[in-house]
């Protein structure tokens, strides 16, 4: 009797396994991965965590809402890089194969360090390499980088629209002759990527530009500010990174400088980069893809679905609707806009790398599409190809009151048809370095 | 020339500020002999207690009063499980203890307070005023007179009270000192306790500067150079020591910096650094240390 107990147990239990283990394909077989790289502590543990945040929260609100997309539901494992390059690598590695059966759909590191190391990686292994605002400009050409996906704004596309700014408040690009425009950036590839294209910018408009680096973290700023009340500019454009920018903004004060002639570029446009220079801040201008704030339709959702159910994932719950929140939310709009499009193509299932690749490719966001995700005003329109993988290319401006930044301009352009042909030839000697042969974009369907 | 004058003038108040780290370094140094790398962290730990603390509504000099003790229970803490275990050990062994010490700290930090970033106003004006054609800053000016307040009081532990004797002695020998009965784990918890206090005020100076956040741990690289230049041992040398980097550095990077493409502010005081280990190696103001081989 004890025998047949023990046996009967025994089969009990690799049954249960067994269930157990179907369920857990069952349930996989039906979901779509996205392996995230985040940050949550370290030096950049503030645009981390708010940007993680928002892209976690949105799946979230999407599976809450929607049971997914089409009946796949998102699932989503971290991976703690803490911003550093080789931390960003070994998780990439270690997520790309997906969870549980679940496929990856694309990373999202949120760093240019680990964007450039994990490049021709995300390549080589047909994952779509996301990198929302920032990235090479030379990948906004899906010819030569089939799988990255500078979303919204390349470095070359931000300078530019905040050229197109100044000559707006400044009566006209004709205006532009003779005025003297200041560059602070700060001392690393990221800060220099723009100087060659701000230097064109000069030769062609006829303004005087000074380019003046701050070293890295950016915690001392005396003299660079010092040099800038010599030069007497009409405008200082502030393109900074974590501790640079209040420093910047104090110093600026500091030196009688007035803060609404400082315009900071996209990483210099938080509450992280403002507040902390208190009063110093007022008056600030910056540009942003995104505005903050939560008064858009899916926000509000995501309040009533996902935080307001006890489900949120900021520790602090004031950051709703924070610059870096929102980010993450504009980027789990892209990403899961992305899957939709590809299932439309490939089918009603969990899908791989190559076919999200296809679906960013194929993103059609106009007002009635974004009124429909609830996103009008939030996200900018956007229309990627395969030869465009950045798509947009706008910007609005918004000036820190204080407490808060609030719009003050419609969309404004870069200059894109300006920027293309530079765009190309970067892609196109990159491609002979590698050996790459481009994908003829017009074949592409 | 007045231009020239006010880069002086902001680089030596730079100077005071850079001092105000380095002043922490040399305290632990002074009574151990180690390079104590977790100041930077004790900085940062300190800074984000206090702002912390008035985010929670507790009143500035309640929250100034917590962090303190904070900060004297964190040196009690670091005596009693890691430096008493490591009585006589090469200094190279304590250098590391510190070095794990100053990622342990950072990551409780975090834990405990979380990762935003945070503003800290201390009610001094930031807004400068002209004098003879030169802007200075208020708060610049209230800094230089914390510091020269805290090296007065440190000046008077060290040389007038039998604790300041007591750490001299120490720092001679430790074993001497042992052998005559002073109480080497006393006088460690003290001087990690007046370092806490350095590194507090140092902190709420430099968070009103930057902003509360994780790179003020970074701002311990500008006391290096301060170090090498006024010597280990001397509070007095890591003023004159923050005083030559911080106007050379801005000077340099002024004048100096647009002809070989700038951003030098951050090397070229390692350069004056080297240069200076190279003809006095103790530093202006360090002991020279003098050993029988």
């Amino acid at each position: 009797m004890h025998a047949i107990l023990k046996k009967s147990t025994q089969l009990l239990a690799v049954a249960s396994l067994g269930v157990m283990l179907f369920s857990a394909n069952a349930s996989a077989a039906n979901e779509q991965y996205f392996p995230l790289q985040s940050y949550r502590i370290g030096p950049y543990a503030a645009g981390g965590t708010g940007f993680f945040g928002g892209f976690i929260d949105y799946l979230q609100y999407v599976n809450a809402k929607e049971g997914g997309v089409n009946g796949v539901k998102f699932t989503w494992s971290e991976c703690e890089t803490e911003y550093v390059v080789e931390k960003g690598v070994e998780c990439y590695e270690r997520l790309k194969k997906g969870l549980n059966g679940a496929p990856a759909a694309a990373t999202n590191p949120l760093s240019v360090g680990i964007a450039y190391a994990t490049l021709e990686r995300s390549t080589a292994d047909k994952l779509p390499l996301i990198t929302i605002n920032h990235g090479r400009t030379d990948s906004t050409d899906g010819s030569v980088f089939p799988y990255a996906f500078p979303l919204q704004l390349n470095p070359y596309s931000e300078v530019s629209a905040i050229i197109n700014y100044i000559a707006e408040k400044s009566g006209g690009l004709d205006k532009l002759k003779g005025k003297k425009i200041v560059t602070l950036y700060h001392g690393s590839p990221y800060g220099k990527e723009t100087s060659p294209i701000l230097e064109l910018l000069a030769k062609k408009y006829g303004f005087e530009l000074t380019l003046l680096e701050v070293p890295h973290p950016g915690n001392e700023q005396q003299s660079q500010w010092l040099n800038i009340r010599r030069a007497k500019p009409d405008w200082v454009i502030l393109r900074g990174w974590g501790v640079m920018n209040p420093v910047a903004l104090k110093t600026a004060q500091k030196t009688g400088f007035p803060t609404d002639r400082i315009i900071g570029n996209i990483w210099s446009n938080s509450e992280e980069d403002a507040a902390p220079a208190g009063a110093a801040a007022k008056g600030f201008i910056s540009i942003t893809t995104h505005p903050s704030g939560t008064n858009f339709p899916v926000l509000q959702d995501i309040d009533k679905f996902v935080v307001k159910a006890g489900k949120g994932n900021l520790q602090d719950a004031k950051r709703f609707g924070t610059v870096y929140y929102n980010l993450g939310v504009v980027n789990g709009i892209l990403n899961v806009e992305a899957v939709r499009v590809a299932q439309a193509k490939f089918g009603k299932r969990p899908l791989t790398g190559e076919e999200v690749r296809w679906g960013f490719e194929n993103i059609r966001l106009d007002d009635k599409r974004l009124k429909e995700l609830g996103a009008l005003g939030l996200v900018q329109p956007l229309k990627l190809s395969c030869a465009d993988h950045e798509g947009g290319g706008a910007v609005r401006f918004q000036q820190w009151d204080g407490s808060k930044w609030n719009v003050i301009s419609d969309w404004v352009q870069a200059d894109r048809k300006l920027l293309r042909p530079i765009i190309e030839e970067s892609a196109r000697q990159y491609a002979k370095e590698k050996g790459i042969t481009p994908r003829d974009c017009g074949k592409e369907g | 020339m007045s231009f020239f004058f006010e880069v002086l003038l902001g680089g030596l108040l730079a100077g005071v500020m850079y001092s105000l780290i380095a002043i922490g370094f040399v305290l632990i140094y002074k009574a151990s002999g180690v390079f104590n790398f977790a100041q930077g962290s004790m900085v940062l730990f300190a800074a984000l207690t206090f702002v912390s603390l008035l985010e929670r509504s507790v009143p500035f000099w309640g929250a100034f009063v917590f962090t303190l003790l904070i900060m004297l229970v964190l040196a009690w803490a670091i005596e009693r499980f890691v430096l008493r275990q490591l009585v006589n050990r090469p200094p190279i062994t304590l250098f590391m203890a510190t070095l794990g010490l100053s990622y342990i700290i950072e990551g409780l930090a975090q834990a405990v307070w979380g990762a935003q970033v945070h503003g800290l106003d201390l009610g001094v004006s930031d807004e400068p005023f002209e004098l003879g054609g030169m802007l200075l800053s208020q708060f610049d000016l209230f800094a230089a007179a914390v510091a020269g307040t805290l090296v007065v009081l440190l000046s008077l532990l060290f040389n007038k009270t039998r604790t300041g004797i007591a750490l001299r002695a120490v720092a001679d020998d430790q074993l001497a000192a042992l052998a005559v009965g002073i109480r080497l784990h006393r006088l460690w918890l003290i001087v990690w306790a007046v370092a806490g206090v350095v590194g507090l005020v140092a902190g709420l100076l430099w968070g009103a500067r930057l902003g509360v956040q994780f790179s003020l741990s970074l701002i311990v690289l500008k006391a290096l150079p301060v170090l090498i230049i006024g010597g280990f041992t001397s509070i007095g040398g890591a003023i004159v020591g923050g005083l030559i980097i911080g106007a050379s550095e801005k000077l340099a990077e002024v004048f100096i910096g647009p002809i070989i493409g700038g951003g030098i502010e951050n090397w070229f005081p390692y350069v004056l650094a080297m240069l200076f280990l190279l003809v006095r190696p103790a530093g202006l103001f360090g002991e020279r240390a003098i050993e029988r081989v």
